[in-house]
């Protein structure tokens, strides 16, 4: 079996305002340095059988048909053997 | 013809809460045939207009609208709107119909981070649309809006084929018709509330007509769009006969 990992995240050019709203808040705590904040998400799937190749094509077909919205998201994903 | 009456298919996903109020606009307030067609049937019982609803389907997992547009009555949806027939997408449907990639762009959270639900004034971009033709050119209507995500996106390419196309045909706008950030209520790019796909049989919108209709609750501007729609099925039908007997 294979376990993917991916995440889902804006991409750069949109606004996330979600992040914002996250980077004031920790300003607001007093913690400096924190420049930039970017929210997404986290998927994991655990595939049957296979091989890695067939694990990585599966999670690219899901990642581009359901998963991620390409005119506002970008999708990265590690695969693990388990 | 006998029948001048329409036929409205109210889409009713898991989630969708302002089917009924759709349903009600159509068949109570203008008389028209209306009926709900849920979401797993893949027959739309011979309706002449589908209207994607407002709601939540499917609880919003994953993207708003992301999951409805696998759900069976959509095949039927996209061939009937291959066929030229009407879509009316509101708030949710709206957001269905982008997913679908029946129509082009996202819609992000709204720039203030908050839901958002009050009643706003747009202007009528396109009024020879088949959803606006009984709109006067830059008409300003009252209509509410209710959403957390509603703020229309799309790259630089996309929007100016839109624009160029007069595919925009509703713009957030102050009570005078003036195109203002200040009466932009979600970040819409360019203040777009509502737009139309190329064929012009699909359009789009965040506002809620349906919401507008019933003399009762003060505001009738949405009945406007219903009207349109009406007029153009029954012209269409008109002109389709018409043609028929000419060959003839």
């Amino acid at each position: 079996m294979y376990l993917s990992r991916i995440r889902i995240t804006l991409r750069k050019s949109i606004l996330d305002p979600q992040g914002k709203a996250v980077e004031h808040a920790v300003t607001s705590l007093g913690i400096g340095r924190v420049k930039d904040v970017r929210m997404g998400k986290y998927i994991e799937l655990t595939l049957d059988g296979g091989s890695e190749v067939e694990a990585r094509q599966v999670t690219e077909e899901v990642c581009k048909k359901l998963l991620a919205n390409p005119v506002m998201e970008d999708y990265h994903y590690e695969i693990e053997k388990v | 013809m006998a029948a001048s009456r329409v036929k409205f298919g109210v889409v009713v996903f898991p989630g969708s809460n302002c089917d009924h109020d759709a349903y009600y606009a159509c068949k109570k307030i203008l008389h028209q045939d209306a009926e709900f067609l849920w979401h797993k049937e893949a027959d739309l019982k011979g309706a002449d207009v589908i209207i994607l609803p407002g709601g939540f389907s499917y609880g919003d997992y994953l993207r708003c609208g992301a999951i409805a547009r696998f759900s069976p009555v959509m095949k039927e949806v996209v061939r009937f709107a291959e066929r030229g027939g009407l879509v009316l997408g509101i708030c949710n449907g709206f957001q269905i119909l982008l997913e679908a990639g029946m129509l082009p762009g996202v819609l992000l959270r709204n720039s203030s981070l908050r839901f958002v639900c009050k009643y706003v004034h747009v202007r009528v971009e396109h009024a020879s649309t088949r959803f606006t033709s009984v709109c006067a050119q830059g008409e300003v209507l009252a209509i509410p809006i209710a959403h957390g995500e509603g703020n229309y996106f799309t790259d630089h390419e996309t929007l100016k084929r839109l624009e160029g196309n007069g595919q925009v045909v509703f713009r957030y706008c102050a009570a005078d018709g003036e195109i203002v950030d200040a009466a932009n209520p979600n970040g819409s790019l360019a203040n777009i509330a509502g737009i139309i796909n190329e064929a012009g049989n699909v359009l789009g919108l965040m506002p809620h007509p349906e919401r507008a209709s019933d003399p009762v609750l003060g505001h009738t501007d949405g009945q406007k769009i219903f009207h349109s729609i009406i007029e153009s099925v029954l012209l269409g039908e008109h002109s389709l006969m018409t043609a028929e007997s000419g060959r003839r």
